[in-house]
């Protein structure tokens, strides 16, 4: 059992704010960032933080979120911590460099207000933004409620800085259902989150002279980062950077468990969240705020008797795949619930993660797809009563009529 | 501003290269004299960044690099953001005593990443001012990738996708007044400078530096490759481009535009101001003008040059001749 040794405050917070002061507590020093809805609270929230001399940091508003994740990556390799955050066109915008950023190996910190990409335009909740961006070399943190992003947040800076991993890091909240809404959140003193973080430690690396030196810009000890790097080494360091994401699952954990020495608070091992998952006959798979949802919809059935669980996948990237394997080998019929869509590709994105991680189990479950709440569209408890009712069937009758669903639409 | 620095031959002789020799630049590259002679100039520590092009290409093939200082390289269009990170950190590190010398920072970046698709982070650094010197060395096309045009391209110049042809002579667009642009930012120090005149290079940079805020240099630097002309003749063509007013040579120094010596005299003395046609002949990018076809272009651009030359000598408070 966890020891909660600490004294916490409850604040009502919402997801954007919450996040802007963990980044407050966290000790960064520069923060460059260009608003877009519905990330726009972070932004105001920190900046209100250094018009008030709360903060030491260094707040850059650049002209495009091109330039803010530019300017954090420079100021990362200059040797400081660095905390930017987006959404959608925003983040579509950063594509480039979200590439170069892990490349260079910069271990910026980014929150993202999940938000549906246009056209058409649309200000609200999907995760289209961020699982487009699966493939760009950061750890992606997915969580269910505003507490969940405070903690991560400042989990995020001891994982993405630590020199096992050295990968930047986005920690994605729900738009609006998220970003606006008000929670009781618990934080932490300013002291306590400090020492958790504490200074950025840089790495030493092999100069081209052969001499150990600091990771960083330094005059003293000058290093080349970002060079041209063809067929003969190129490979090598991607390479590298996939040996780099194999560190991250255990750094991930060992962080979030002494987190929770701190705070008490615990979310699954930190990889995914189980609920109710141990004799379930039924699941459903999803990410981010649903899962409060759905939990409430799994006691129901559980009440009636009915052995339904659910698996809420945290980190996205690296994708747990042992763990989600163990967990959800011995379920019969599993829905994985997607808030975006790969059009063409026959489900969405966390769908094929899932089926790929059950194809080598031996029991094979049923595993079907339900796309749901593009750009803001509500899942109530019903629309998840009835995957349930479906994943029944399917156990049930051992058989799936249609693979891939749309919940929730006009068709 | 003080300027106690002379930069003679025998000083800058003795300073060690930041920007050493081994990198691949082609023979005669204007842009690779332009960088060691800017990098001569430097005061102290100093953090270079580079957007992509010709000079990171050949700089900085891994395992190798030709800097002596700490570089980075991120991307194309955003070589003032790169900046303007660098900025932040060291005045982060500052504020919170993890830094106590100064630092300069040294943004290159070529004409495509200057005139077209870096044109709007160099806004952002500039109106935000951050202090950094930013320098744009100009071969007039994205040489990198072959020779295509770009909007610091000039009228006339055949690329391979402004190319000189049955009836189409080349690019149709003038050059965009880039370093007008930068004034109009009412930034502390705007220059241009040629390769030619390595003096004038060196002066101009340690100003950008000694100013607080951003500076901009504008360095013509011509390319054989591109250009079309024999690998000897680069400094020759950058002076020729004085000569004939086609670059002039100025600076502006809070808001204040003065000629530089080597345009000054020409302003003073019109007759030496020669005329664009010997400068186009030197280049076999615009040999296309030389045709009985085509000719009245070289009229247009000497009209244009002219042009914008009296505008210049207006803003320097100097008569239009």
């Amino acid at each position: 059992m966890t020891v909660v040794s600490v004294q916490q405050n409850v604040l009502a917070l919402n997801g954007d704010e919450a996040v802007a002061l963990a980044v407050k507590q966290s000790d960064v020093d520069v923060v460059a960032a260009y608003p877009i809805t519905p990330q726009t609270i972070i932004v105001e929230r920190f900046s209100e933080y250094v018009a008030d001399g709360e903060v030491d940091t260094e707040f850059v508003c650049t002209e495009s979120e091109h330039s803010a994740l530019t300017a954090c990556l420079t100021a990362s390799a200059t040797g400081v911590r660095t905390f930017t955050a987006s959404a959608s066109a925003g983040l579509a915008l950063m594509h480039e460099i979200l590439y170069v950023t892990s490349g260079c190996r910069a271990p910026v910190v980014m929150a993202i207000a999940n938000r549906a990409l246009s056209a058409p335009i649309n200000i609200h909740c999907d995760h289209s933004d961020s699982m487009v961006e699966r493939d760009s070399g950061w750890i992606q943190v997915y969580v269910e409620n505003s507490q969940e992003a405070y903690d991560s947040i400042i989990q995020a800076f001891r994982i993405a800085e630590n020199p096992e991993v050295l990968l930047p890091v986005m920690v994605c909240l729900d738009a609006f259902f998220l970003s606006h809404t008000l929670e009781n959140v618990r934080v932490l003193s300013d002291d306590i989150v400090q020492g958790f973080v504490g200074l950025r430690k840089i790495p030493l690396v092999a100069s081209h002279e052969g001499k150990k030196v600091p990771f960083r810009l330094d005059p003293e000890n000058p290093i080349t980062i970002g060079p041209l790097d063809l067929y003969d080494y190129y490979f090598e360091h991607k390479r590298q950077q996939e040996e780099a994401m194999n560190h991250a699952p255990q750094v991930i954990k060992r962080v979030h468990d002494e987190y929770a020495q701190l705070s008490g608070r615990r979310y699954g091992n930190g990889l995914i969240e189980t609920y109710e998952l141990e004799d379930a006959e039924i699941a459903a798979v999803c990410v981010g705020s649903t899962a409060g949802t759905a939990k409430t919809v799994v006691d129901e059935l559980r009440a009636k008797g009915v052995k339904a669980g659910l698996l809420r996948l945290r980190t996205f990237r690296p994708l747990p795949t042992a763990d989600v394997k163990e967990a959800l080998e011995s379920v019969r019929a599993i829905a994985v619930m997607d808030r975006s869509n790969s059009f063409g590709g026959n489900g969405g994105p966390v769908f094929h993660e899932i089926r790929h991680i059950l194809y080598d189990s031996k029991t094979h479950p049923h595993v079907v797809n339900y796309i749901y709440g593009l750009g803001g569209r509500d899942m109530p408890q019903s629309l998840i009563r009835g995957i349930y009712r479906d994943l029944g069937e399917i156990s049930e009758t051992d058989r799936v009529e249609s693979r891939v669903h749309f919940a929730g639409v006009r068709e | 501003m003080a300027t106690t620095w002379k930069f003679t031959a025998k000083e800058i002789v003795e300073k060690p290269d930041l920007f050493t020799s081994g990198h691949r630049a082609c023979a005669g590259c204007g842009p690779a004299i332009a960088l060691r002679q800017i990098m001569k100039a430097t005061r102290g520590p100093t953090i270079v960044t580079n957007a992509t092009g010709c000079m990171e290409v050949v700089s900085t093939i891994y395992p190798y690099t030709a800097w002596k200082v700490p570089w980075i390289h991120t991307a194309f269009e955003n070589a003032a953001a790169n900046a303007s990170g660098i900025a932040a950190a060291l005045k982060a590190m500052k504020r919170k005593g993890r830094l106590q010398e100064d630092i300069d920072i040294i943004a290159f970046a070529g004409d495509g990443g200057t005139f077209d698709i870096g044109i709007q982070a160099l806004s952002g650094a500039a109106e935000r001012g951050h202090d950094f010197l930013y320098v744009l060395y100009d071969n007039e096309a994205y040489m990198n990738t072959g020779i295509q045009r770009s909007g610091g391209t000039p009228h006339g110049a055949s690329t391979t996708t402004s190319p000189a042809g049955k009836v189409i002579p080349g690019k149709r667009q003038y050059k965009k007044a880039i370093a007008d642009i930068m004034v109009a930012h009412e930034i502390p120090y705007v220059a241009t400078a040629s390769i030619a005149y390595w003096q004038d290079v060196l002066m101009k940079t340690r100003k950008g530096l000694e100013v607080e805020g951003p500076a901009f240099l504008h360095v013509l630097a011509p390319c054989p490759r591109g250009w079309r002309y024999d690998t000897s003749k680069t400094i020759e063509i950058a002076q020729l481009a004085v000569e004939t007013c086609i670059f002039p040579l100025w600076e502006s120094t809070d808001g204040q535009c003065s000629l530089s010596p080597q345009s000054k005299i020409v302003a003073l003395k019109p007759e030496r101001k020669r005329p664009v046609k010997e400068y186009l002949e030197t280049q076999r990018r615009f040999r296309h003008l030389l045709t009985p076809e085509f000719e009245s272009e070289i009229d247009n651009i000497q009209k244009m040059t002219d042009k914008r030359w009296n505008k210049l000598l207006r803003r320097c408070n100097l008569v239009s001749l």
